[in-house]
């Protein structure tokens, strides 16, 4: 049969026309897609002519879309998708600093410098970030009490502004354009290259002490005594576990290994960067696997089979650093409906209400894989850094869970009743009004935009839909 | 811009004074709505709605749109996308007819026909064409069971309302990829003036319902709504009864 009266399979597709030829993105959880013209520039010029061609819904920078909801994406307008733009400029082996365009993945500097001696400075809870999307969001690791944000290790950093110079910054030269950037959300222009101070290590494997809390009590009073003798600390805590198991977690926190550690085989390659990984979970899983009873049931059994305690296991950094790259795009696993994650900090001394919002989400049963807690160190110079002292929790929650959007509009109010905040790299679902009193430089942060770049080029759909 | 959990932030209803409309746009504004542009025939009660969405702390304004005049639709609307992004677009107005005269009466019948389909068609493709310029939000389209098989009862309405159904479906399908989401709401019969005065049929359901479900439906991304949700299960036995058994059954 032909014609319009054929059956669909027959129909022919109409061709649209190249000019108009988009691409739909989302963030990793999955939610609120929307379309934009996508190019890849390679090289400095072929990212000021993309700045330059960009139309009246102007344009943003994407590193590997690792920020959970929309802050790299761009609806009608142009992205810029910045791996492309991945040449290692130098390194100095003897005082560990890289010079990289800002594509490249901290993923590719791990496999590349740690041989060298060197590792980077800070790692989030993924290898499969950029160094323009470590700085733009100034990303925080394990070692944030001890060491700050990404951003302070940045010793310069190339940025394009919206009337298309490229300006070096340094944070003594330029404090005000350079920390508006860190963290800035690529809202400032686009992060060209950046010079990074490493950190000297003598080996790639991490020492691991271990151990358990019964109670959210036993785990702040453990965090709180002895976390500032280790580089690195973290708490997966089980937010399903009620009465008086309630926040209950499993610690786990180290250093870099010294080479007096290492067994003789693990000496053969001290400094080896090994990757054990599965196959990448497939598309078309179906939505509502993820209940609180199957949820529940694998935080019990990862609870129990950690140990009570132990110290000095001997772990590689993937497994200490990245136990999520592991399983490539597990994001899938939330089904179509894609997930969210909510992460706040709360100061020191609102203990209180981080236990209340603690108990709103094991009384609401959200089927929230371990979460993780963090102390935090002293709050980054970034103007819309995140991080600040006290306690930041970060949980995932699939975005189809009936009645969310109130109860994270709840624990809103909780944490900015306690003067804390959210973070905008994993956000949302923010009600706009709430971010001013979370960000308190907001509005340098907005004049400096409307100064730099008047006609508004650069923008996302996070700066949309929170008026950034 | 529409949330991960897809909460609009600016709405055009077109049919701005729909029951089902207004309940909608009355949870969407206690949600994160804060625009909203009544599209209509000038009435009291639109200027009522208008007032009252204004009340609950939304910016509100009111265009003249009248879905039957058809070659207006472009500008009108056109105006309203000029001021700003729209997050979702409903499509709610309709109109019912009354099928007994209107079987006598050809040109009222297709007055229906007029509203219900050729002036959602141009709506809609008005609307779908700004929504793909920008990038992104959602157009849901108010069809109706009453189109998933024809009634003896309504086939005149039911047929603009099947017309309709396959349109939006397929418009939705010519969007995939654009960030633009198209979702088919239908619902089964709505107590309200659309319905008053007619024998109430199994699993009636309220314009509050029905706007819940739309919300859900955004929250999930969902491009079929039915509502109540249990419409879906029953109008696929429905739609498979052999004609005689189904004259037999319907009114
Ligand atoms: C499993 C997992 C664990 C995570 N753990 C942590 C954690 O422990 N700590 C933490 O802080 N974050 C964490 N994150 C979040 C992640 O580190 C940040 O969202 C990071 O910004 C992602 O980098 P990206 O290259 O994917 O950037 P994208 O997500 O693509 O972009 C992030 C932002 O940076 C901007 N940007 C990207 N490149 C440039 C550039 N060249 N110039 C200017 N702006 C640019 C974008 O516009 C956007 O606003 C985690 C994410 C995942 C998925
Ligand atoms: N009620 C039900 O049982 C039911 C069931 C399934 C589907 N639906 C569908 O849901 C939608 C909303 O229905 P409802 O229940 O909310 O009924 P409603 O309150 O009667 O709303 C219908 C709306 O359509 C408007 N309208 C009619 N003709 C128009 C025209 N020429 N130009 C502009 N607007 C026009 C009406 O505006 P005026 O005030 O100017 O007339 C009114 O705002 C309709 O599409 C309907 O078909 C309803």
């Amino acid at each position: 049969m032909q014609g319009p009266d054929a059956p669909p399979s027959d129909a022919p597709l109409p061709a649209a026309p190249p000019s108009e030829v988009l691409v739909a993105l989302s963030g990793w959880g999955r939610t609120a897609p929307t379309g934009a013209r996508v190019t890849s520039p390679a090289t400095t010029e072929a990212v000021v002519a993309a700045l330059r061609a960009a139309g009246e819904r102007g344009v943003v920078a994407r590193g590997l879309g690792r920020s959970y909801g929309d802050a790299a994406q761009n609806a009608g307008g142009s992205v810029l998708d910045m791996t492309a733009l991945s040449a290692i400029r130098s390194i100095d082996a003897r005082r560990g600093i890289v010079d990289c365009e800002s594509g490249v993945s901290l993923d590719r500097l791990m496999r590349l410098l740690l041989p060298l001696g060197w590792f980077v400075p800070v790692t989030p809870g993924t290898r499969q970030v950029t160094v323009g999307g470590a700085i733009g969001a100034d990303v925080h690791g394990k070692n944030h009490h001890v060491s700050g944000g990404f951003s302070r290790h940045v010793r310069s950093l190339e940025l394009l502004t919206a009337d298309g110079r490229v300006r070096t910054l340094t944070p003594a030269d330029d404090p005000e354009l350079f920390w508006a950037t860190a963290g800035g959300m690529g809202l400032t222009g686009v992060v060209l290259s950046a010079q990074i101070q490493l950190l000297a290590v003598q080996t790639s494997l991490i020492s691991v002490d271990t151990e358990r809390a019964v109670d959210l009590d036993d785990l702040m009073a453990r965090l709180d005594a002895t976390d500032h003798r280790y580089r690195y600390s973290v708490a997966w805590i089980d937010l399903l576990a009620r009465g008086a198991s309630l926040g209950r977690a499993v610690l786990t926190r180290g250093d870099h290994a010294p080479l007096d550690q290492l067994g003789p085989r693990q000496l053969r390659s001290p400094l080896g960067f090994r990757t054990a990984g599965l196959p990448a979970v497939p598309r078309g899983i179906p939505g509502g696997l993820l209940s609180a009873a199957t949820v529940g049931a694998f935080n019990e059994f990862w609870y129990r089979r950690a140990p009570r305690e132990r110290r000095g296991q001997l772990q590689s950094i993937p497994t200490f650093f990245h136990p999520l790259d592991g399983l490539p795009e597990w994001n899938r696993i939330y089904g179509p409906g894609g997930f969210l994650q909510y992460q706040f900090v709360v100061p020191y001394g609102e203990e209180a209400a981080l236990r209340r919002i603690v108990e709103t989400i094991a009384r609401h049963r959200c089927p929230a894989f371990l979460a993780v807690l963090k102390r935090f160190g002293e709050g980054d110079p970034g103007w819309l850094s995140f991080p600040s002292p006290g306690w930041t929790l970060a949980l995932d929650i699939p975005a189809g869970l009936p009645g969310l959007g109130r109860l994270l509009d709840g624990l809103d109010q909780e944490v900015l009743a306690a003067g804390g905040r959210v973070y905008l790299a994993k956000d949302s679902r923010l009600r706009p009004d709430a971010l001013a009193p979370m960000y308190p430089r907001l509005d340098d942060f907005r004049a400096l935009r409307a100064r730099i770049d008047p006609g508004n080029r650069f923008t996302s759909d996070l700066a949309r839909r929170l008026s950034l | 811009m529409k949330n991960a959990l897809g909460q609009p932030q600016s709405l055009l209803l077109l049919g701005g004074s729909s029951e089902i409309g207004l309940a909608t746009a009355r949870r969407l504004v206690q949600g994160r709505t804060r625009r909203v542009h009544l599209a209509g025939r000038p009435s009291p009660a639109l200027t009522a709605a208008a007032a009252e969405l204004t009340a609950m702390g939304a910016e509100v304004s009111v265009h003249d749109f009248d879905a039957a005049a058809l070659d207006t639709h472009e500008t009108v609307l056109g105006k309203v996308f000029a001021e700003g992004d729209i997050d979702a677009v409903l499509l709610a107005f309709g109109v019912l007819g009354d099928q007994l005269k209107d079987e006598q009466d050809p040109m009222a019948a297709a007055a229906v026909g007029q509203v219900n389909y050729l002036g959602a068609v141009t709506s809609a493709l008005v609307s779908a064409q700004a929504l793909r310029r920008q990038g992104h939000g959602s157009l849901i389209v108010l069809s109706s069971v009453a189109g998933e098989r024809a009634r003896r009862a309504n086939f005149i309405y039911g047929s603009t309302k099947a017309g309709l159904d396959a349109f939006a479906q397929g418009l939705g399908d010519s969007l995939q990829g654009t960030g633009v989401h198209v979702m088919v709401v239908r619902p089964g019969f709505v107590r309200g003036r659309m319905t008053e005065g007619r024998p109430e049929a199994p699993m009636a359901t309220t314009p509050e319902a029905v706007a819940e479900a739309i919300l859900v439906g955004l929250q999930r991304g969902s491009e079929t709504v039915w509502a109540p949700g249990a419409l879906r299960v029953v109008m696929s036995g429905v739609r498979h009864l052999p004609r005689p058994v189904y004259r037999r059954l319907a009114v």
